[in-house]
């Protein structure tokens, strides 16, 4: 119970907070949908993707660790599930971001072993679902520039902290060892995660502009939609006169 | 082809993400982060416990016996993007690959692919 007196980076669920069997119950559930993620993935990702696959996995890592302040004493932290989901698609964006929530776990001890399942599930199959609906929801209405682009991707990480931090709430509600009531749980939880959701939508939004900016073509969240004139970048002939 | 800009940005991502972990990190803010925050406000941050390999060399993002704390926290950030860029890339890769598989193995029906 020395958690405070630790410069803290990120904490996610402890061991403790949750208990056994609803953990356990977690940890099947987070392997379904793993085995869904995994599945789903070698049907969306090719020769293509996969390396952005890989370099979304360290980037959330890294943004991970920087943790930005909210409020008076209370930092947050990127999730990263909408932005990879954006980036890389559902599925791949999930898987993403339980790699970084298993080698957090794993090698820095940052949240509980037996919290591994809730971790997954919370911020990364939650986040990648919740923030790739919003997304292709907002496209779809909005349509594709870099400015619209932008506000989605804005809106979609803004939208999954807090249904993020609800899945936490239900966990709690479920198994929780403590004895604070969930109302006032969840009055907490999601007051302060919508701020953290602010940061995570700016997070979200300048990553997905950047590379929209230079490969918009990379962006899977709008693959299958953009307008004519962007599609050039992506192709053979005019490539090489292209310099990127 | 494109495949060339492709690598200069996964190039490019991974410097600032090292740069980010190793280096940008020790200025981030280290006030406890929005659950550990409602745990101690509400009060059920006492029913968490130490993690099981909490006694890690690694635990808590710092490298064991390194005393300043900036090159602790650096070098496990750095360790950190190693660990998993080598998983990462390693996953994303097979699963990227066997999709091309899949695919030449129905036939040479889609030649633009």
């Amino acid at each position: 119970m020395q958690i405070q007196s630790v410069q803290v980076h990120t904490m996610h669920i402890p061991d403790g907070f949750i208990n056994a069997p609803t953990s356990a119950v977690a940890g099947v559930i987070a392997v379904i949908g793993i085995a869904i993620c995994l599945n789903g993935a070698r049907k969306q990702l090719d020769e293509k993707t996969a390396p952005l696959a890989g370099l979304v996995a360290v980037f959330i890592f890294a943004m991970q660790m920087l943790n930005f302040p909210v409020a008076l004493g209370t930092s947050g932290h990127l999730l990263g599930g909408a932005l990879a989901a954006i980036l890389i698609g559902p599925y791949a964006g999930a898987l993403a971001v339980s790699v970084v929530i298993l080698v957090q776990g794993l090698l820095f001890a940052d949240g509980g072993l037996s919290a591994l399942g809730l971790n997954i599930i919370n911020m990364g199959l939650v986040t990648a679902v919740v923030g790739w609906f919003v997304f292709r929801g907002l496209v779809k209405v909005i349509g594709v520039s870099r400015p619209k682009v932008m506000a989605a991707a804005f809106l979609a990480g803004l939208v999954s902290v807090p249904v993020s931090s609800l899945a936490f709430v239900l966990e709690y509600a479920i198994g929780g060892t403590g004895t604070v009531p969930v109302s006032t749980v969840t009055v907490a939880m999601v007051g302060v995660h919508i701020l953290i959701g602010i940061g995570e939508g700016v997070i979200t939004a300048l990553t997905v502009g950047a590379v929209f900016l230079v490969r918009p073509d990379l962006v899977y969240g709008v693959h299958d939609r953009l307008p004519k004139q962007l599609l050039v970048t992506s192709n053979p002939v005019t490539t090489s006169a292209n310099g990127s | 082809m494109s495949k060339k800009g492709l690598w200069v940005l996964v190039g490019v991502g991974l410097v600032v993400s090292l740069f980010l972990a190793g280096f940008v990190s020790f200025y981030a803010n280290s006030e406890p982060d929005g659950l550990v925050k409602v745990a101690e406000d509400q009060g059920f941050l006492a029913t968490a416990q130490d993690s099981a390999n909490a006694t890690l060399p690694t635990a808590d993002y710092g490298i064991a016996g390194v005393d300043s704390e900036r090159l602790s926290g650096g070098l496990a950030g750095v360790l950190g993007v190693v660990v998993i860029a080598v998983i990462g890339f390693g996953l994303f890769w097979l699963l990227g690959r066997s999709k091309k598989a899949t695919a030449e193995k129905q036939g040479v029906d889609q030649e633009s692919a």
